[in-house]
């Protein structure tokens, strides 16, 4: 009798979304030190990296499951059950995203060439940036279910999500001119090696588009 | 005498543990919204609680227990036969007992009022005869059981509307928190000291006139709304927890009023559960003493004080636990949320106690909760529990009612 009032309480999916996407970020930000460890030579070091983003990628995915899980059709609440489902995936891409860019790279022992190298850890960078603002947003969450999707918390969130699409837009442009760049140098490079690079570039900027893609999932609950 | 004071005995007990179960559980969700929402410690509800459900049993509960002892039954065929409502009262108040402890072990969402209701109607329908029972004024019960979860849900939305309109949507959220919280405070302070004045004194005696209750109740919550604000203008920004959440220090304003409203909470819920639990007891008492149904003798105060205690008793030994469980359950009720739901539930209990209607405080929380969702406050809500709450609300009455006529049977065949 006196769990009525606990118990018509659904496990509410909001703090754990902002769990997830921490989780998310951290994953991501790995990268900017994998990275400086694979161009520097030092395999241990990256490969100790790796082992992180395989192991963060891991628990995004277990928290992944277990908010699926705690969201039944039951639940009333303010926005659609399905756009936080889908808010959820887009998060949870910016993990995999991660994984399989360390993953060929490790794979491979792949070598970046020392020409591009400064300008590539700063693209890898300006990704990771991406992700941070994501979670920036999504953390703005709790805050908007209190206020009811309305009033001055979305302006702010609105606000997050502009500056989000700005770093975006930085990222595609630095992944052009970062193409650019090994375009100029590719025939010095093992062909096969080239190809892989033009690949990881491809996606790692992947990571800014799903942060992106979180940004947009967000605003779709503000307009509820 | 001899068998009076058994009867006597016998009612008291199981009032005690009609009213020990009260507090021992359905004392939790009156108070764990404010546990759980850090607006009280544990210690601090249970004084709260202790007090306050005394309070409202005493000062705000007559009403309810004069209906549950009278308003149910129709006396004037028992003049002859006066042991009979005896023995009835006496199996109402153990199947209520027994069926919340069944229903407490199992989990299921019953109300105290359901089952004693239930109870009463069972025994005397079936155990005296169906003229016995007064059916206008059950509808009239019934229908407030419908009436007030749908009543708390509808002001709950309102108070919540109104604290995003004018808190949490704008800018400057904890300037205006501080301006509107004393407001919110003074409208419940007023609502519920003005009820209690107006509806329930007089079953302790005091009468006091129409413009003179306005005055005093006025008087009453400036002064809390003083004090509140005093406490408010205290409360400095935490930097480092806002900027995890915005809200954090506007929360810990509306914390204050919620130390408020749990107050009123706890007393609603003294003036109907307690009143309710207590009101067999009172029939029982006042047949025993007097020898016959009369149905104009007063209702003896420690009645009353003997169900406050049960109570306190209850929240000693079990209900602490409960709360600190419950509380740790309900996070997604913070105190702007927990407020506006307590606000509202506290508001339409009490005026239900005035009016004398037994309604269950469970479910008009409950409906308060969902007023708040309606308002889009509360994350998540589970419609499957909620329609747990619905079934079992049904089931109650037929399970109060059955195992009273058993009592009942049982009674009469074996005490004097």
């Amino acid at each position: 009798m006196a769990n009525v009032l606990a118990n018509i309480f659904g496990s509410s999916p909001v703090r754990p979304l902002e769990k997830h996407i921490g989780i998310a970020f951290q994953c991501a930000k790995q990268l900017n030190g994998f990275f400086a460890a694979a161009i520097a030579g030092d395999w241990d070091k990256a490969s100790a990296f790796r082992d992180e983003i395989g192991r963060l990628e891991h628990e995004a995915d277990d928290l992944k499951k277990d908010i699926r899980l705690g969201l039944p059709k039951s639940l009333f609440m303010p926005v659609p059950r399905e756009d936080l489902l889908e808010l959820l995936l887009v998060q949870d891409k910016i993990a995999n995203r991660t994984k399989d860019v360390s993953g060929i790279v490790v794979g491979r022992k792949m070598e970046i060439p020392a020409a591009i190298a400064d300008q590539f850890l700063e693209f890898v960078a300006r990704n990771v940036d991406a992700a941070k603002q994501a979670r920036k947003s999504v953390r703005e969450l709790d805050e908007l279910f209190t206020a009811g999707f309305r009033g001055a918390e979305v302006e702010l969130v609105s606000g997050l999500i502009e500056e989000l699409d700005q770093i975006e837009t930085d990222t595609d442009d630095k992944q052009a001119a970062l193409r650019w760049a090994v375009y100029k140098i590719e025939d010095t490079m093992n062909p096969i090696d080239a190809m892989f690079l033009y690949k990881v570039i491809e996606l790692t900027g992947e990571i800014a588009d799903m942060a992106e893609r979180v940004g947009r999932r967000l605003e779709l609950l503000l307009s509820h | 005498m001899e068998t009076g004071l058994v009867y006597i005995l016998l009612a008291a007990a199981f009032g005690l543990f009609m009213a020990w179960g009260i507090g021992a559980n359905d004392v939790a969700n009156a108070m764990a919204t404010s546990v759980g929402s850090k607006a009280l410690t544990i210690k601090q509800a249970i004084l709260v609680a202790a007090v306050f459900e005394f309070l409202g049993a005493v000062l705000a509960g007559g009403a309810v227990t004069d209906t549950v002892r009278k308003g149910i039954v129709d006396a004037d065929l028992l003049s002859g036969s006066p042991e009979l409502l005896v023995y009835g009262m006496l199996a109402a108040l153990l199947a209520a007992g027994t069926w919340l402890l069944i229903a407490s072990k199992n989990g299921w969402p019953v109300s105290t009022t359901h089952s004693i209701v239930g109870a009463i109607v069972g025994f005397a329908a079936v155990g005296i005869g169906v003229d016995a029972v007064k059916w206008g004024k059950v509808g009239t019960i019934v229908m407030s059981w419908v009436a007030s979860p749908l009543t708390a849900g509808f002001i709950a939305y309102l108070i919540y509307q109104s604290v995003q309109r004018l808190i949490l949507r704008q800018d400057d959220p904890l300037e205006k928190a501080k301006r509107y919280v004393p407001v919110y405070i003074f409208l419940a302070a007023f609502t519920i000291t003005l009820v209690t004045i107006l509806k329930g004194l007089k079953h302790v005696g005091l009468e006091i006139s129409l413009a003179d209750s306005y005055i005093l109740a006025i008087l009453i919550a400036v002064v809390i709304a003083i004090i509140g604000a005093l406490i408010i203008r205290r409360i400095e920004p935490d930097k480092k927890a806002e900027k995890r959440q915005h809200f954090h220090t506007v929360e810990r304003v509306f914390g204050i009023l919620m130390v408020v409203t749990a107050c009123g909470m706890a007393f609603a819920h003294g003036s109907n559960d307690v009143a309710n639990a207590i009101g067999p007891v009172a029939a029982v008492v006042s047949i025993a003493m007097n020898g016959s149904i009369a149905a104009k003798s007063a209702l003896p105060i420690w009645v009353l004080v003997l169900g406050g205690a049960g109570i306190v008793v209850g929240l000693a030994t079990f209900g602490r636990h409960v709360i600190a469980t419950v509380g740790r359950k309900i996070t997604q009720l913070t105190p702007s949320r927990g407020f506006a739901a307590e606000l509202a539930a506290a508001t339409t209990i009490v005026i239900a106690s005035g009016t004398g209607m037994p309604v269950s405080t469970t479910h008009t929380l409950v409906g308060a909760v969902l007023g708040v969702g309606i308002a889009r406050g509360i994350e998540a809500i589970d419609l499957r529990v909620v329609g747990r709450i619905l079934v079992s609300w049904v089931i109650t009455i037929p399970a109060g009612a059955f195992l009273s006529i058993v009592f009942f049977f049982i009674f009469k065949t074996f005490l004097p």
